[in-house]
């Protein structure tokens, strides 16, 4: 078992009903697939977000999956997740008085956020540098597919063309290549956008504190999937190399052992890398025999030879015959330990005795697994219409003085109409 | 252009991609990231170090390809943390220094004495960001990971994948990617505060759950309508329950893609008048619910179409009409012939002591008064410790020739 001490001493937690770290920071949201994202990230660290739809309701509330199956633009499951912890206000957009509501609106923010069509965008009236010319201060920040500064930025696009344009896709999938290039599933491409930015956001934030400036940050959903693809492009830019996928591995140059293994009840786990050191070649021969598996098992004898011979390493993997047997060993026996067991009981055993193993969690996995609900990760908002709590994916990062919060449901239509960014 | 965060000095502990995105990024703003390595092991820690890809034929410590992606615009320095004096100068560093940034286990700052209340006498409005797979609290604190580990176990890994397929996984470590861009999100979001407050603050960032939070829809269905993912026919990652056509379809040529998404009937409509499709199918799919339901015979449809076809022709065709659609581009095509990435500036040439010019990764955005630049490339091992003894730590050149007598630099 795991005898590494847990001496971090850990630090404090702050208190749930402090101020985020944005908070006083007010934002106008004009409703869009691709800011979606980066609004609710502001909104959770504490910013006031304004969320801006049409009178009809914002075309977003037609993504399921809905509550009950039932589909209604109040029952989005996807609005509510991307659009809680911001307020609400619908207006007309189409008629001047909608679009100087707008306008006065945006005129109390400190930033504007919007993912707007080129054509939608100049209809309002919003030119970002006629924006900043009226209001020095205002930081707008734009989040397309392409960016507002390139030749394709009229160009349609979705979550799955941005995934296949932008490189994720190549990387993503199976060892038959006669199989399609796979999607990462999620809404990936406006996370990585919402991720790119929203730092650099608060790069403006902090250069307005001194020169209480304000400028444009314009983010292209398309560079920020082609900078999130590790190998795929470094490979290319520094060696001209390109890599193939493969299936649940690294897309790689050079091609992989499979790394997959079944549970006793058929379900997938995480093999990782094979034992190589001693201690490590150790403890997996006694995790055999603890399951009893020595007698199924004669290579556990090139396993005991590794031990013998003070572990092996990686070049000796590949330049010593036996080493390598050694390390085929390690992983036939991790397969074989997974086969007889359920997928936690091998990540738990296997973590525990030091081995960086997997389960591969569907998502309803993680709300049930102990270790993230200890941390608080179940963050539970009263849904009125439902008549209880709800349960939503917690905090990404433990702040020790002004925490992530959820506090505010999505928006009804209209639900925040007439109220001020102030108040 | 003004460099926004040059005011700024972090005391970097981090490496991998999950770590050291988080100040690569801070860097490219300007701010002095001082990244500290270990002279005993050769910076091996950071398995990146040396590793491939290489540029030309040459190898060593300083010639890793992805390493100088990560590290870009740092200073480099070696620290034995061995030794008491080594730990001295870094408690010396802190002391000047508004970040302290890692991505070790569990307990290895500690193990060094540099627990958040030692890292507070030294500077007491220090930002300390901690950053591992399971966090500094919970039953797995002790657990190790790694990307893979990360995307399996927050749900990521099988979240992506085809029907009675194996979970596709990602390809690459997307969440060591979004550790550091969680991990930077959260230093400028306590660097706000701090503006705000004069206070401080220890971030424990747990990759594991920042993975977890990029599922909330699937996390909804299941918490709201007790929808499992895990069930017959799911995941299927690359249809939409909200728009049909929506899939990777074959073209002409070896692995060969394009992807095709119609977000509205107009736009189903305009596709199957430029499929030349028959009236009856016509009919039958003019609305989502009839086309998801007739997904299959859609794929079908759509792929005699394009397999044919060189999947740039298909993308033209279909983006002249408003209709999305991309190529699955390889390396060489998204970096070399998009004009979407070319005109973006996405592939910065940075100098490096030894490689020489190489292209990195640039960034997703851009600030109009403000922006990133990278120029330099990642440091050699330990390139800057003498620049740093001297000129930041105000050391003498006889205390500097001693620390590296006696091993502690």
């Amino acid at each position: 078992m795991n005898t590494r001490a847990n001496a971090a001493p850990i630090g404090p937690i702050a208190p749930a009903d402090a101020p985020g770290p944005l908070a006083g920071l007010r934002v106008v949201e004009l409703a869009s697939e691709w800011t979606s994202y980066a609004g609710r990230l502001l909104g959770d660290l504490g910013a006031t977000v304004v969320l801006v739809e049409p009178s009809s309701g914002s075309p977003l509330r037609a993504y399921g999956p809905f509550v009950h199956g039932v589909q209604d633009p109040e029952n989005s499951l996807w609005w509510w997740h991307y659009q809680a912890n911001k307020f609400g206000q619908s207006m007309d957009l189409e008629s001047a008085e909608g679009r100087e509501q707008l306008h006065s609106l945006i005129r109390s923010a400190d930033v504007f956020l919007e993912g707007a069509d080129r054509d939608q965008f100049e209809a309002l009236g919003l030119a970002d540098d006629e924006l900043r010319r009226e209001h020095q201060s205002l930081i707008v920040l734009s989040i397309t597919p392409f960016g507002r500064r390139t030749s394709r930025t009229d160009d349609p696009a979705t979550d799955l063309t941005i995934l296949a344009g932008a490189g994720p896709a190549w990387s993503c999938g199976y060892d038959d290549h006669s199989l399609p290039p796979v999607r990462g599933g999620g809404n990936q491409s406006i996370h990585t956008a919402g991720l790119h930015a929203v730092p650099a956001l608060l790069v403006a934030v902090l250069h307005r504190y001194t020169s209480g400036l304000g400028q444009h940050v314009d983010v292209s959903a398309h560079a920020a999937s082609n900078v999130t693809t590790e190998a795929g492009s470094y490979e290319w830019l520094v060696a001209k190399n390109t890599v193939q996928r493969q299936t649940a591995r690294h897309a790689g140059v050079q091609k992989s052992d499979p790394t997959i293994a079944f549970d006793r009840n058929g379900r997938t786990v995480f093999t990782g890398v094979p034992p190589r050191s001693q201690a490590d070649l150790e403890r997996i021969v006694a995790w055999i025999d603890a399951l009893e598996l020595r007698d199924e098992f004669p290579d556990v004898v090139l396993l005991e030879l590794g031990i013998e011979r003070g572990g092996i390493t990686w070049p000796e993997i590949f330049a010593d015959e036996l080493c390598g047997q050694i390390f085929a060993a390690g992983r036939t026996a991790l397969t074989l330990i997974a086969s007889r067991v359920t997928d936690r009981e091998f990540f738990i055993g296997g973590q525990e005795r030091g081995f960086t193993v997997g389960v591969i969690n569907a998502p309803e996995d993680v709300m049930e697994d102990a270790h993230f609900a200890e941390r608080g990760f179940h963050a539970r908002l009263f849904h009125e219409e439902l008549g209880r709590d709800v349960i939503y994916p917690g905090t990404p990062m433990q702040f020790g003085a002004s925490p992530w919060r959820l506090v505010r449901r999505a928006p009804r239509v209209g639900e925040h109409n007439g109220r001020s960014l102030d108040t | 252009m003004a460099r926004p965060l040059s005011h700024l000095r972090i005391c970097d502990f981090t490496g991998q991609l999950a770590g050291a995105g988080a100040t690569r990024f801070l860097a490219a703003f300007g701010a002095q990231v001082i990244r500290i390595e270990d002279p005993v092991r050769k910076g091996s820690w950071d398995i990146l170090r040396g590793n491939t890809p290489y540029k030309d034929e040459r190898r060593g410590v300083d010639l890793g390809g992805a390493f100088n992606n990560h590290n870009v615009e740092k200073l480099g320095i070696t620290i034995n943390m061995r030794e008491q004096r080594g730990i001295e100068l870094v408690e010396d560093l802190i002391r000047i220094s508004d970040v302290v940034t890692e991505n070790f286990a569990v307990g290895v700052l500690a193990g060094w004495g540099l627990t958040f209340e030692r890292m507070r006498e030294l500077k007491p409005d220090i930002i300390y960001a901690s950053n591992c797979g399971f966090g500094h609290r919970g039953p797995y604190r002790n657990y190790k990971t790694w990307g893979p580990i990360v995307q399996a176990v927050c749900g990521l890994t099988f979240s992506s994948g085809l029907p009675d397929q194996l979970p596709a996984g990602w390809g690459y470590s997307y969440m060591d990617h979004h550790g550091g861009n969680f991990m930077v999100t959260a230093i400028l979001a306590a660097l706000v505060h701090r503006h705000k407050t004069g206070e401080g603050q220890w971030i424990d960032l747990a990759t594991t759950e920042a993975g977890a939070s990029l599922l909330g829809p699937a996390i909804l269905d299941y918490t709201v309508n007790g929808t499992r993912m895990r069930r017959d026919g799911s995941p299927d990652s690359n249809h939409s329950p909200d728009m049909a056509p929506h899939a990777i379809y074959p073209c002409f040529g070896d692995d060969e893609w394009v992807a095709i998404a119609c977000r509205t009937d107009a736009e189903w409509d305009r596709l199957a008048t430029h499929l030349d499709l028959d009236a009856d199918r016509r009919a039958r799919y003019s609305t989502l619910a009839h086309r998801l339901a007739g997904q299959d015979d859609l794929d079908s449809v759509v792929l005699s179409w394009t397999q044919t076809r060189n999947k740039f022709d298909v993308q033209r065709e279909l983006l002249a009409l408003g209709i999305p659609s991309a190529a699955v581009q390889k390396p060489h095509e998204r970096v070399d012939s998009d004009p979407a990435t070319s005109e973006w500036g996405l592939w910065p040439t940075v100098t490096h002591t030894a490689m020489g010019e190489v292209r990195v990764d640039g960034l997703g955005s851009h600030l109009s008064e403000t922006d990133w630049s990278m120029t330099k490339g990642a440091p050699c091992l330990g390139e800057h410790t003498d620049h740093v003894l001297a000129e930041i730590l105000g050391l003498s050149a006889a205390e500097i020739a001693a620390l590296h007598a006696d091993g502690v630099v």
